[in-house]
C-alpha cells in the first residue's frame, strides 16, 4: 500500500513519532554524559579560582592544586553569617561544602538573596597572603556570564578576576574571558556604597581607582559584569564589615 | 545549489563504480563547497585560528553530515513533502546536540574553544544543502558517498586555512591530544633580541577569507572548467 504523503493525518502522526524518537535519544545521551560534564565543569571552576588569585593550572591539576592554595570555603548568608565551612580535598557527592552550591542556579531561580547562602573561597596567594574570591555570576547579551573576583586581605582591593561567558558574540562580548580584560581589575577598589564597582564606556579617567573601561562594541556584556560584581559585593559586604570590626577590636 | 545528480540504476553497481567516484571527488575540487559554492563560510572565518580546532570542527561537521544524509535518504520515502525541511532541521539539530555534549564530556578545553560555533553547525549550509539536494532523492549508499565527499571539501579548507594561519599568526601547529607545538627557536622573535615576529593579522578573521580567496586564486586558474567569461 502506497503512503499518501501529504495527508494531514500523515503529516501530523510523523511528526509525532519523529518528536518522541528524538526527544528520547537526546534525553539519554544527555543523561548518560552527565557524570563527565559535572566533573569537567568543577575542574574548570577550581582552574577559574586559581586564576583569579593569579595561579595558572591545568584541568588535570585543578584537583591537586587546588586544596594547596585555597584554604578554606566558607557559606554564608545575606546577613553575613558564616553557615557552613570546610577544607581541605573538595568532595563532589557532600551537599555541606560550599564548593558544591550552584551560584548560577541560585541566579536563575530569582529567590531573595536572604533565602539563598552564598559561597566564599579564603586563599593563600604566592606570596602567603590572604585573598578572598567571590564568585559573581550575571546576564551578558545572549546568555549567562559569571567569574570569580579575588580581593586582597584589606577586602576592598581587587587582586585579580577571572570571567567567563556562555554564548556571548566571539570578537566582543566574548573577550571578558580574556586575561587582557581581566587583568585591568587588578589593584582597582570598591566604593564604600553601591556602586561598588562600574564598568565605564568611554571617557573613564586613568587616576579613577573604582572602575575600569568596558570592551569595545561588548557593551551590554560590560554592563553585566559591572552589575554582577556589584550586586554580589554588597551581599557579601556584610561578612566583610562583621569581619573587619571583629579583627579591629 | 549544485547540480543534483540522482542515481538511479536498478542494477547493481560496484562501490567504486565511476559514479560513486565522481560523487566522492566532484566536491573536493569541481564542486567544492566552501571554494567554489560559497557555502559554510561563517564557520570557516572563524575557527581556522588553530589547527586542532579545525580538526574537531571538520570530524563534527563530517559526522553530522553523514548520519544526516543516511537517516534522510533512509526516511526519503516516509517524508511528508510539506514538512520536510523542518524533518531535517530537526534531524540535523539533535545530531548537532548529541556532538555538542559529547565534545563538552570527553573535549571540555576544545568544546569551550568552538563556543556557539558547534551549535552553528545546524545552520551549516552545506548540510542542509545536501540533505535537500542528494539524500532526499537518493538511495542511503550514494548518499554516504556524497556526505563524505562534501564533508572531506570542508575539512581540507579548512584544514589549510588553519594551518597557514596558526603558522603565520602563532608560529606554532596544534592538533588534537597533542597540544601546541611551538617549533620556531623562542630567539628568534623580537621580544628576545630576534628578527622574527608573528603576523597578528593572520589570528583575525578576515585573514581567513583572504587565504580562502588565495585558494579559490589557485583553484580557478589551474581548472579551465571553472574559468568564467
Amino acid at each position: 500500500m502506497a503512503i499518501n504523503k501529504n495527508n494531514t493525518g500523515y503529516t501530523f502522526l510523523f511528526s509525532i513519532i519523529m518528536v518522541l524518537i528524538v526527544g528520547t535519544a537526546l534525553a539519554y545521551t544527555s543523561l548518560s554524559l552527565k557524570p563527565l560534564q559535572k566533573k569537567n565543569a568543577a575542574d574548570k571552576k577550581m582552574v577559574d579560582i586559581l586564576g583569579a588569585i593569579g595561579v595558572t593550572t591545568s584541568r588535570e591539576n585543578a584537583k591537586t592544586d587546588f586544596p594547596i592554595y585555597v584554604k578554606e570555603r566558607l557559606s554564608i548568608n545575606s546577613e553575613g553569617n558564616v553557615l557552613n565551612s570546610s577544607s581541605g580535598n573538595v568532595d563532589p557527592a557532600d551537599s555541606a561544602d560550599p564548593f558544591n552550591l550552584d551560584v548560577k542556579k541560585d541566579y536563575r531561580s530569582k529567590k531573595p538573596a536572604s533565602e539563598l547562602s552564598f559561597p566564599l573561597y579564603v586563599c593563600e596567594s604566592d606570596p602567603g597572603e590572604t585573598v578572598y574570591v567571590i564568585p559573581v555570576v550575571g546576564s551578558g547579551l545572549w546568555g549567562p556570564i559569571w567569574g570569580f573576583v579575588a580581593l586582597e586581605s584589606d577586602m576592598n582591593t581587587i587582586y585579580g578576576a577571572k570571567f567567563d561567558h556562555k554564548t556571548e558574540t566571539p570578537g566582543l562580548g566574548a573577550e571578558i574571558k580574556d586575561n587582557e580584560f581581566s587583568d585591568k581589575f587588578k589593584g582597582q577598589k570598591l566604593r564604600e556604597a553601591s556602586p561598588y564597582f562600574t564598568i565605564i564606556k568611554g571617557g573613564r579617567k586613568i587616576e579613577d581607582l573604582h572602575s575600569v573601561d568596558g570592551i569595545t562594541g561588548g557593551t551590554i556584556t560590560s554592563v553585566g559584569v559591572g552589575e554582577m560584581i556589584d550586586r554580589t559585593i554588597s551581599i557579601y559586604q556584610h561578612y566583610f564589615e562583621s569581619e573587619t570590626n571583629s579583627s579591629e577590636q | 545549489m549544485s547540480t543534483d545528480n540522482s542515481v538511479a540504476t536498478p542494477k547493481r553497481e560496484s562501490l567504486f563504480s565511476k559514479k560513486n567516484r565522481k560523487l566522492l571527488k566532484d566536491p573536493l575540487s569541481d564542486s567544492n563547497p566552501i571554494t567554489i559554492q560559497v557555502l559554510g563560510i561563517c564557520s570557516a572565518l572563524a575557527i581556522t585560528v588553530q589547527l586542532q580546532q579545525a580538526v574537531i570542527m571538520s570530524l563534527s561537521v563530517l559526522f553530522v553530515m553523514i548520519s544526516g544524509n543516511v537517516i534522510v535518504s533512509l526516511l526519503r520515502n516516509l517524508i511528508p513533502d510539506r514538512i520536510r525541511i523542518i524533518v531535517q532541521l530537526v534531524i540535523v539539530a539533535s545530531l548537532v546536540i548529541i556532538v555538542d555534549e559529547v565534545l563538552k564530556a570527553y573535549q571540555p578545553d576544545i568544546s569551550e574553544k568552538l563556543s556557539v560555533f558547534v551549535g552553528l553547525i545546524i545552520t551549516n549550509c552545506i548540510i542542509m544543502g545536501r540533505l535537500e539536494a542528494f539524500a532526499l532523492a537518493n538511495k542511503p549508499g550514494p548518499s554516504v558517498f556524497d556526505a563524505i565527499g562534501n564533508g572531506m571539501g570542508y575539512a581540507w579548507v579548512l584544514l589549510v586555512v588553519s594551518i597557514v594561519r596558526e603558522i603565520f599568526g602563532s608560529g606554532a601547529i596544534s592538533l588534537p591530544g597533542m597540544g601546541q607545538v611551538k617549533f620556531l627557536p623562542q630567539d628568534w622573535f623580537v621580544s628576545s633580541g630576534g628578527f622574527y615576529e608573528n603576523n597578528n593579522l593572520m589570528i583575525l578573521p578576515p585573514m581567513a577569507l583572504v587565504v580562502v580567496g588565495i585558494i579559490i586564486w589557485i583553484q580557478r586558474s589551474r581548472n579551465e572548467a571553472l574559468i568564467e567569461d
